[in-house]
């Protein structure tokens, strides 16, 4: 009988998860990053609380952004290399299907960790108490964003020897936009504005990425096999 | 049931495969030689699906398979050069979500089909820790649970001592008696002692 698509989804993840666990260094060296540059870059401003709060937004985001890209060369990478992701390909299964829930693996290990530890940068960049919230809801949603939209770019540079350097540039154009909204969202939230549109369009860009980016992965990915 | 006709494949600006055709019936193993080079795993690739053939066509029961790929995926195990294993899982593991995500499998499924491979003792290891031959008694579980009609193998007995060797004889010998077809490559003569058998020679200018 051949498993069903909810059965496969939960393989896929739990499989994901177990690997990730057994060798944690490849889940922390991402989230390292982005707690350095972030607890780093108050040290080289002047101590102005409103001097370091201006900059925060620009600050979390791009390091979030520089972050998510290095956890992305590990998305498809391994799994091509020891033969794994051509077996994922011959299942006979949607190979959209199961890319889209290795993605959402990717972010449950990556985004959402980074989301989550933000508040602590946050804090030494002069964020108030009260926009924390806001500042992780939208590091996490534009996290999930990012990993979709980098999943076509990992899939595309499967192929190249190393694709490091190629998979950020073709990341970063279509990231842009993440980072112009999610950066918007945290800076309304630190100046007590209103930081739902900016927000709501984090969400739209997420929208889209779930229904297009794993289709364009799956065939990147079955080019990126040959 | 596996048609191919007329496979020309170039990789870069090498033309590989040359109008490469042959058929395969229920039953029968095909038997690629040919010399380094000669194109064996490309073939054996472009058969899966996992390579695109310039010309040509691949058909499984009499519909193209890049039509029905899908079906024919599910129909079909490929075990290429290298264990497509992952080394921080144990080899049951590795099993577990490689045919899970085929179809519904069983723990005794498993345990079976490892312990027809002979790789049941070593199988709560992390296969990281195997040896080269042990990974592939390993993967040769694999293809026993997809339970699929058509076998694709690229140079099994690689890293297999005699007794493996002849393990892999068996095993084919065993699905050609189930009416299934295997398409292997192989460098060094694998003798079947049932089963028809069609050599092909790649690469004979």
């Amino acid at each position: 009988m051949k498993a069903g698509v909810l059965d496969v989804a939960r393989l896929v993840i739990a499989r994901d998860l177990r690997l990730a666990f057994r060798k944690p260094s490849q889940l922390l060296q991402p989230l390292m990053f982005f707690m350095i540059v972030a607890t780093l870059f108050p040290l080289t401003l002047t101590p102005e609380m409103s001097r370091l709060r201006d900059a925060a937004p620009g600050v979390l985001w791009v390091g979030a952004l520089l972050s998510s890209l290095l956890a992305l060369e590990f998305l498809f990478r391994e799994d091509a290399q020891d033969g794994t992701l051509e077996q994922f390909a011959l299942s006979g299964q949607s190979l959209t299907w199961m890319l889209f829930a290795k993605t959402c693996t990717h972010w449950l290990l990556s985004g959402l960790p980074l989301a989550l530890f933000a508040p602590i940068a946050a804090v030494g960049l002069g964020v108030p108490g009260e926009a924390m919230w806001s500042v992780v809801a939208s590091l996490a949603l534009g996290g999930f964003a990012l990993s979709l939209i980098g999943a076509i770019s990992a899939g595309l540079t499967l192929g190249a020897r190393r694709g490091g350097v190629l998979l950020s540039l073709l990341t970063l154009p279509l990231a842009v936009p993440i980072l112009v909204f999610g950066a918007d969202a945290t800076h309304q939230a630190i100046i007590g504005g209103d930081f739902g549109p900016p927000l709501r369009m984090l969400g739209a860009i997420a929208v889209l990425g779930v229904t297009l980016a794993p289709l364009a992965a799956a065939a990147a990915v079955r080019i990126g096999l040959e | 049931m596996l048609n191919v006709t007329g496979l020309h494949l170039w990789r870069g600006d090498r033309h590989v495969l040359r109008g490469v055709s042959f058929e395969a019936r229920a039953g029968q193993c095909v038997l690629l030689t040919g010399r380094n080079g000669a194109g064996k795993t490309t073939l054996l690739r472009a058969v899966a699906g996992l390579l695109d053939p310039e010309e040509g066509q691949v058909a499984w029961r009499g519909a193209p398979a890049r039509k029905t790929r899908d079906v024919f995926h599910s129909e079909l195990a490929y075990l290429g050069h290298e264990p497509p294993l992952k080394g921080d899982l144990t080899g049951r593991e590795n099993l577990r979500f490689a045919t899970g995500i085929r179809r519904a499998v069983a723990a005794a499924d498993i345990d079976a089909a490892l312990t027809r491979t002979g790789a049941k003792e070593f199988s709560d290891r992390a296969v990281r820790t195997l040896s080269a031959g042990q990974k592939r008694r390993v993967a040769l579980a694999g293809v026993l649970l997809t339970g699929a009609p058509l076998w694709l193998l690229d140079e099994p007995t690689t890293n297999l001592d005699a007794d493996g060797q002849q393990l892999v004889a068996t095993l084919i010998e065993e699905q050609l008696a189930r009416s299934g077809i295997v398409v292997a490559a192989i460098h060094h003569a694998l003798t079947l002692k049932s089963g028809e058998t069609v050599n092909l020679e790649l690469g004979a200018a």
